[in-house]
């Protein structure tokens, strides 16, 4: 492992009053931001109030889309870590997200007028498919480096993405995929967003069965003299996984690299106990994804980037920092 | 390959090959609008012609001097980095070099300068790293591609919300909206560092050889890597400019080029990497466009290839 940090400090959940905290401090700041007129005192109007409207209907959806999707993305990140064993490992750095495009995209060119509950089955087969695919390329390498699995991943991912690219251009859908691909709230309304309860349920089944997962982590011996269905725990860890990708991508798109940073850095702080950590890890990723959402609203306000945007060059340089330090340490 | 065929047998067989594709590419449904047919495609041609030289060559080189056959300058992230300077130089100057009015010249060699000299931050983390860490170079240039990526739409949205989409769609390869304007410039560049390249052929050939060898047969390794990785930025920018980023082609040319040619020489390496590249090019446009009358980017399609060559490359035992 590259990445794995010093000796693990065992925490008190106790500490996770201050990232709630903050959580709270960035939810009201994320409700107040925006392009129409709101205020706080306004609420106090009643129920009738446009602000309580502009709330309900607008703020407070994006805000929970958001937390949602930051919550489970993270946590999607850390089940594949632990079972891939391998610390640079999430879902878009393993073809599940792009493959999860694809779902999205054939199902728009054969049937259009499919349902969302219906789109996200699609893709989560699809996301499923894409990630066996990793799976069964990572067992012809012979010579596993850490750094050699996120870049078959990434490679996958590519070549998925050239399928989808290719179809997308021929039917005249590159405007409309690229807006799915580039990670993005701003259209999240009352209505459109509650979805992502499931993916938050999945993230809470994973902190359940979370020991189990973190047994899976030492391998396929060690899981099996413990009594329990490797392969069976396998399946259904990456199960949720692309369940959650799909989710989110079905919603709000790709957001990249969160799965990959989150972990990593609860991991350095906390150690490697997955049922200690997945809180830490749902919480935080919900805290970076409103943050990143708020910068993007305010750098150009009152118009905005997209979350995508933002992740990707917050969550790159940080993946890039991950990385080279990984490495000064091995030297 | 048993049959022993000379690297110039070689060359001219794939020279006629590129030579067929490139006289279908003109020929194939014309329907006898010469006026109108000719000078259109020409300018189409020309411009992939020189696209499949730029990358060739600086692909090539590049893996020679990282002694390597899997790094390329778009795999390290180059075609992005190029990118983010334009959108940068935008933001910053307020010039669009989309409209031809500032200096293109100077805009240029600033362009020129600052890769070169990101060219040299990698270069030294490569050869500083131990052997084994090519995977963490190849994973930390894509990476960087991603983030190069990422920032530049992040300024070109800074720039102006409403251009945005336009701006977007100018960073999409695609060799249908190439850029008549530029390809004289483009040209001149390619052939100025094309020259100083084929003087440097002899050393490219020692310097195959590996680092200690090269330094002993009596080269000045920092001066010839310096100047060549000029020389590559110089060829990225080129490319880049007139279509945008191509992950994968360099690599598929290059390779193809040491299985074909029969030789190791950079005196026939180069011209086979970038007959491969015209092949490619032109004869995947012929394909898809005049036989298949498929309306998609060639670029998509060699990135599809590129990728699975590249994922076969990696997994196989040697690495």
């Amino acid at each position: 492992m590259a990445a794995s940090g010093r000796a693990p400090r065992t925490i008190s959940h106790a500490w996770l009053a201050l990232p709630l905290l903050l959580t709270a401090a960035l939810v009201a700041l994320s409700v107040a931001i925006g392009a129409g007129d709101f205020s706080f005192a306004g609420l106090l109007a009643g129920a009738g109030s446009t602000d309580w409207q502009l709330l309900v209907v607008s703020r407070l959806p994006r805000t929970l889309a958001l937390l949602l999707a930051g919550m489970s993305l993270a946590v999607a990140g850390l089940i594949m870590q632990m079972l891939v064993r391998n610390r640079f490992v999430e879902p878009s750095t393993a073809g599940t997200i792009e493959a999860a495009t694809l779902g999205v995209l054939a199902l728009a060119l054969l049937a259009p007028d499919t349902p969302v509950f219906g789109k996200m089955l699609v893709a989560a087969a699809f996301a499923m498919a894409g990630t066996f695919l990793f799976l069964g390329l990572l067992r012809r390498i012979p010579l596993r480096s850490p750094y050699l699995v996120p870049l078959v991943g990434l490679i996958l991912g590519g070549v998925i993405q050239a399928v989808t690219t290719f179809f997308a251009f021929r039917y005249d859908m590159l405007q409309t995929l690229h807006a799915w691909t580039v990670g993005d709230f701003s259209g999240v309304l009352r209505g459109r967003y509650e979805l992502l309860w499931l993916g938050a349920v999945l993230a809470f089944a994973a902190w359940v069965a979370a020991d189990r997962f973190t047994v899976a982590g030492m391998g396929q011996q060690f899981t099996t003299n413990l009594g329990l269905n490797y392969k069976r725990l396998t399946f259904y860890g990456l199960l949720i996984v692309s369940a959650i990708s799909a989710v989110v991508v079905v919603t709000a798109g790709s957001i990249p690299f969160l799965g990959l940073i989150v972990p990593n850095v609860v991991s350095i702080l906390f150690g490697d106990n997955m049922r200690r950590s997945v809180p830490w890890v749902a919480l935080l990723g919900g805290l970076f994804v409103l943050a990143c959402d708020i910068i993007g609203r305010l750098v150009v306000y009152p118009y905005e980037i997209p979350i995508g945007t933002v992740v990707g060059i917050i969550g790159g340089a940080l993946f890039l920092f991950l990385l080279l330090r990984g490495r000064s340490r091995e030297a | 390959m048993r049959l022993e065929v000379s690297p110039n047998t070689r060359l001219a067989l794939l020279a006629t090959l590129a030579l067929w594709v490139v006289a279908a590419f003109m020929l194939i449904g014309a329907g006898g609008n010469w006026d109108f047919v000719l000078p259109f495609r020409g300018a189409k041609l020309a411009a992939m012609l020189l696209v499949a030289y730029a990358i060739a060559v600086s692909s090539v080189l590049f893996q020679t001097i990282t002694h390597n056959r899997i790094l390329t300058p778009s795999i390290m992230g180059f075609d992005a980095l190029y990118l983010l300077i334009q959108a940068v130089i935008i933001f910053s100057l307020g010039i669009d070099p989309l409209t031809e009015t500032g200096n293109p010249n100077l805009r240029f060699a600033i362009e020129v300068v600052l890769m070169t000299g990101f060219a040299c931050l990698l270069f030294r983390a490569l050869f500083n790293g131990a052997a084994h860490s090519l995977h963490l170079m190849l994973l930390a240039g894509i990476v960087f591609g991603l983030l190069f990526r990422s920032l530049s739409s992040f300024v070109m949205r800074l720039i102006d919300p409403n251009e945005f989409m336009v701006l977007q769609d100018r960073m999409f390869a695609s060799f249908n909206a190439i850029q008549t304007g530029l390809l004289w410039v483009a040209a001149i560049a390619i052939g100025l560092a094309s020259l100083l390249a084929w003087r440097l052929r002899r050393q490219y050939d020692a310097l195959t050889l590996g680092r200690e060898i090269a330094v002993n047969l009596g080269i000045d390794y920092r001066r010839t890597v310096m100047l060549t990785l000029a020389l590559i930025a110089v060829m990225v920018s080129v490319s880049t400019a007139l279509v945008g980023p191509v992950t994968f082609f360099g690599l598929l040319v290059s390779n193809l080029a040491y299985v074909t040619a029969g030789s190791g020489k950079h005196r026939y390496l180069l011209p086979m990497a970038v007959l491969w590249g015209v092949v490619f090019l032109v004869g995947g446009q012929v394909l898809l466009e005049r036989v298949l009358a498929l309306n998609a980017t060639v670029s998509v399609v060699i990135e599809f290839i590129g990728g699975l060559l590249f994922l076969f490359l990696i997994t196989r035992k040697k690495t």
